[in-house]
């Protein structure tokens, strides 16, 4: 029993199928109880009142967003090292997740700072890096989506993952240094363990797992209906062969 | 390779090679900006190292889908895969020539399109040096993209979606050196990081463009 015995698609296919009701019905439980909770029963911060309650989906989607990126570069990595199909669909599923909570992250922490900062962007490192990392999102699926033979598509894109997440990186440092460069940015870090109340931290965390939890299904749902694509397209190759 | 460099170079610089293109394109940034802005001379001069390095990106961003597209269609590439010498050794002598016919003219022009902006005075020697230190990284990266999209019909657009993302950091700590200069202050930190992001690029980016180059001829 190892690890690689999903690369064999069939295998996939069983334990997903076995294991997508558990990850959508642990997701709804965990979303529902975590965002009830965090919009209708905790309190109003003292300074910010009700707004801020934006970060049960605002931090959640922000760290998923990096870590679908992560993934991406893992199953990358595996693709290239050891050329498993799976690993490769699984990425490629798993981009236009990471670039909805990219966009979620975003847009939730306009609507944040809107009232907040008194304005609907400015340029902190971390939205700046953020809109990077949206870049290299949509750079990455219009690659998948150019390339018309599959395995060349499985390949490019593999190598722009790696060498993304190094410039992805790299950049994160730099928009660092160039805003201290330019002014004292407005700032977003909160130190949340030291700094945020029990009352709102038992809710945030429930979110959190409840967005893990998202993720994995839908990466599940997701690389299951590009399987199921690829046999379709295997079927119609083999249909006009005969 | 010095075979390839020449071919290269030769290639470039004939009719039709476009040698002059980017050139022409950093001097109509540098025009239209003043044209769109106004010409006080204040703001023109605080936002002049940002509008020369971003104008020198997007004509180096020009002339890439020229390293290696012409020599896929009519099938030199492949040659050059069979060839003795190695895939990443050719990567670099293509992106070396690129950087000869574009980022050595727009570096040696960059300090006449300053004065059109106001570049304030001791910003000049550090936009020469950092448009020197950093163009090879913009070069070598963009051989990089163009090995990426090569096999595509019309990859041009696309190539420059995966690109862009690629040059912030170079152009960050680039117009960063120059506007530290122009401001007469300290310029070695940012200096340093994009001389190690050249460093870095140059070191393996080819490795990584010469394996998207061999999917691409698979």
């Amino acid at each position: 029993m190892s690890i690689w015995e999903y690369a064999n698609p069939k295998k996939f296919m069983q334990t997903s199928a076995w294991a997508l009701p558990w990850a959508l019905a642990a997701t709804v439980l965990c979303l529902s109880v975590g965002l009830i909770w965090g919009f209708f029963f905790t309190p109003d911060d003292y300074k910010q009142g009700a707004t801020v309650k934006i970060i049960y989906l605002h931090v959640p989607a922000a760290m998923m967003a990096i870590n679908a990126w992560v993934m991406m570069l893992v199953a990358s990595l595996i693709w290239i090292v050891r050329r498993h199909h799976v690993s490769a669909l699984a990425a490629k599923a798993a981009a236009p997740v990471g670039l909805t909570f990219t966009l979620i992250a975003l847009v939730t922490g306009a609507l944040w700072g809107q009232p907040m900062w008194g304005t609907w962007w400015a340029w902190d490192p971390r939205l700046t890096s953020f809109l990077i990392l949206c870049l290299f999102y949509m750079g990455y699926i219009a690659l998948w989506s150019a390339v018309e033979d599959p395995d060349t598509a499985a390949d490019l894109t593999g190598v722009l993952c790696i060498v993304g997440s190094v410039f992805a990186v790299l950049s994160r440092y730099a928009v660092n240094f160039w805003n201290q460069g330019l002014h004292q940015g407005a700032s977003l870090s909160m130190d949340a363990k030291e700094n945020v109340s029990d009352v709102f931290w038992i809710p945030l965390v429930i979110c959190i797992a409840g967005f893990i939890l998202l993720f994995v299904t839908l990466v599940l749902m997701r690389t299951r209906t590009e399987i199921r694509a690829r046999r379709v397209a295997a079927l119609l190759a083999r249909e006009r062969l005969a | 390779m010095i075979a390839l460099l020449a071919r290269d170079l030769r290639l470039a610089v004939r009719a039709g090679g476009g040698f002059g293109l980017g050139l022409a394109f950093f001097l109509l940034v540098a025009v239209l900006v003043p044209l769109g802005v106004g010409p006080q001379g204040d703001t023109l001069a605080r936002i002049a190292p940002g509008i020369l390095w971003v104008g020198a990106l997007l004509a180096c961003l020009l002339s890439l889908d020229r390293i290696f597209a012409l020599d896929f269609e009519d099938g030199s590439l492949d040659l050059l895969a069979t060839s003795p010498v190695p895939m990443e050794g050719a990567v670099a002598v293509k992106a070396l020539a690129h950087w000869l016919v574009t980022g050595l003219p727009l570096t040696l022009a960059a300090p006449v399109l300053g004065v059109l902006l106001y570049l304030p005075g001791p910003g000049y020697l550090w936009l020469v040096v950092s448009l020197a230190l950093g163009t090879p990284a913009l070069s070598v990266i963009g051989a990089f993209g163009a090995a990426l999209v090569v096999g595509l019909k019309r990859g041009g657009l696309l190539m420059s979606l995966l690109v862009l993302p690629l040059y912030v950091p170079t152009l960050i700590f680039g117009a960063e050196v120059v506007k530290r200069g122009a401001a007469g202050m300290e310029v070695a930190t940012p200096l340093a990081l994009l001389a190690g992001i050249t460093a870095g690029a140059l070191a393996l980016l080819p490795f990584a463009a010469a394996a998207a180059i061999r999917v691409n001829l698979r």
